[in-house]
């Protein structure tokens, strides 16, 4: 089997990794390349070493500010909506009258695309601020506050989805003990439930990690960075380096790498988290 | 107080919750029926006599970003890209599980490292990769799609194909199948579940991509989400009108989807998330 099937590399793998190619790997390795480089039509690179780097940085404050606040608006989310998100499968996994139809309706948000969601809650919020005669642009602290707001909306329902599996598989006779040994309800979150979906607490948490972490969309459409590039996160910043200003291509790639880098980083913590917990069990 | 009673008080929660999720939907759709100067300005009164401009919003924003063809576009490289991926990721799993060697086992290994690489890192020579190729238009864009989605769906596929027992494959052999009759008549039906995992996950994240599309073809196709931001404009002159009632028709395709699929749906991103 091995043998033959050996001989049907071009027919099983060549369309594949073709696609793979052209789409992935060949962007990936020129844009390590043009990090070093500055160019702006990639055939008249030429190498700088770690300028890019350096201006990435110095140039202005945008990307330490863009960074600054990616990461304040990440360890909120993170934190907001899985705890959302928890206690929704909490009520929805007790036999409480019309638990599917409320899952439905929790979950439909994440559907929609980050373009659509951003004019959503554009209109909304500034809906609200009118009443105190600002709108979203006013501050970047509206248009964090309201990233907030809309990535909740988005992901809570996701993540109950998988908290919900997580609670269903925790074995009935864990919840009869804790009741047979007198635990009040609280008791029994804390050392029952809670320590049985830890698995699912780090899946959600590395999920809204990273999709916090590289929101793009969302942030273009709810405030495009205004007031100024304030409330501009990182890939929205390497997107403005890019595309903002002729001959800045070379510092957006370092930006780009650098992002790379970091998600990279939270990725192996991922792996590192969950391989040594597999252990353990 | 009993159990019956709090169960209760619950439910009346999770039903302001549940008002609380619709809103922001529920204030798009009226407004979509107000006239485009009523909006921006009390954006959360329903329409009245005065305000009330019937389906105008629609006809003009269907008009102004050509919607349907938008729509076409968009389902077009979306059936075709999720068909693409679905088809040659499962049978370039299926190869690289059962062929066994470090060049089999290097690239399986390469598949799953571009999940991990955020889009901004190849956003420019992709961009300019798919120009030079001439994969500007919808039909390369499925091209595009295939390699980039690969890693997950590689990912995804191998998983499960390694849980699958080589005896199933053996008998086939035994009967005298090759490898193309083993994949597609064997091994494939047994891939189902995961196959539409795959469809699943790939489906509502090249719909409602927006950068690639907008970079690579966006100046000549422009499919919804890309559409839906050109109306954007100049901030102040855009047509709130139109811009309500290209947000609502964006939405129709998801929800109609959403309600006849929601079993796949739920059952794909919860597989897909602990795989992921």
């Amino acid at each position: 089997m091995n043998k033959t099937l050996k001989k049907y590399f071009p027919l099983f793998v060549i369309p594949t990794l073709a696609a793979f190619l052209i789409a992935f790997l060949i962007p990936f390795l020129m844009g390590f390349y043009l990090s070093f480089t500055e160019f702006t039509t990639v055939s008249n690179a030429r190498w700088v070493g770690l300028g890019n780097y350096k201006r990435a940085i110095t140039a202005n404050r945008d990307f330490v500010n863009a960074l600054w606040f990616t990461v304040r608006f990440t360890v909120l989310s993170v934190i907001t909506i899985n705890v959302l998100g928890f206690f929704l499968a909490l009520l929805l996994t007790r036999d409480i009258r019309g638990t599917n139809l409320f899952r439905t309706v929790f979950f439909m948000p994440n559907l929609i695309g980050g373009i659509v969601l951003g004019y959503i809650w554009q209109l909304i919020i500034n809906g609200v601020l009118m009443h105190f005669g600002v709108d979203i642009t006013f501050s970047a602290k509206y248009g964090f506050w309201g990233l907030v707001i809309l990535m909740n909306w988005q992901m809570v329902g996701y993540m109950m989805i998988i908290y919900i599996a997580g609670i269903q598989n925790i074995p009935g006779e864990l919840n009869e003990a804790a009741a047979i040994d007198g635990a009040t309800p609280l008791q029994t979150l804390r050392h029952v439930t809670i320590p049985m979906v830890a698995p699912s607490t780090t899946i959600c948490t590395f999920l809204t990690l990273t999709n916090s972490f590289k929101l793009f969309d969302q942030n273009l459409a709810l405030t495009a960075g205004a007031p100024g590039r304030e409330s501009a996160m990182l890939a929205l910043d390497i997107y403005n380096t890019f595309y903002g200003r002729i001959g800045y291509e070379g510092v957006g790639q370092a930006k780009a790498v650098i992002f790379f880098l970091m998600v990279a980083l939270i990725a192996f913590a991922q792996l590192y988290l969950t391989r040594s917990r597999e252990v353990e069990q | 107080m009993t159990r019956r009673n709090t169960n209760s008080l619950w439910f009346l929660l999770l039903c302001a919750l549940s008002i609380v999720f619709l809103a922001p939907i529920v204030i798009v759709l009226y407004n979509s029926l107000k006239g485009q100067f009523y909006i921006s300005g009390a954006p959360f009164a329903f329409p009245n006599a005065q305000t009330f401009s019937g389906l105008k919003n629609y006809v003009n924003g269907v008009e102004k970003i050509r919607f349907f063809q938008a729509f076409g576009y968009s389902l077009f490289i979306t059936v075709f890209s999720v068909g693409a991926i679905v088809l040659f990721t499962s049978m370039t799993a299926w190869y690289l599980v059962r062929v066994k060697s470090w060049f089999t086992s290097a690239l399986y290994y390469l598949f799953v490292f571009s999940m991990i690489v955020p889009f901004q890192m190849v956003m420019f020579t992709m961009s300019k990769t798919i120009n030079v190729l001439r994969l500007d238009n919808p039909v390369g864009l499925v091209v595009v799609y295939l390699g980039f989605g690969a890693g997950l769906s590689v990912f995804l596929f191998a998983g499960f194909i390694r849980g699958v027992p080589l005896e199933i494959e053996e008998a086939a052999v035994i009967d005298g199948s090759g490898p193309v009759q083993t994949f597609f008549q064997i091994v494939f039906p047994i891939l189902r579940p995961t196959a539409i995992t795959v469809a699943i996950l790939n489906a509502m994240w090249i719909w409602n991509d927006y950068l690639l599309p907008y970079l690579s073809i966006g100046s000549k196709y422009r499919t919804i989400p890309v559409a839906v931001q050109y109306l954007q404009g100049g901030y102040g002159s855009r047509d709130m009108g139109a811009l309500m009632a290209m947000l609502i028709l964006a939405i129709i395709p998801i929800i109609v989807f959403y309600l006849v699929c929601q079993k796949y749906i739920i059952r794909g991103v919860v597989a897909g998330a602990v795989k992921g």
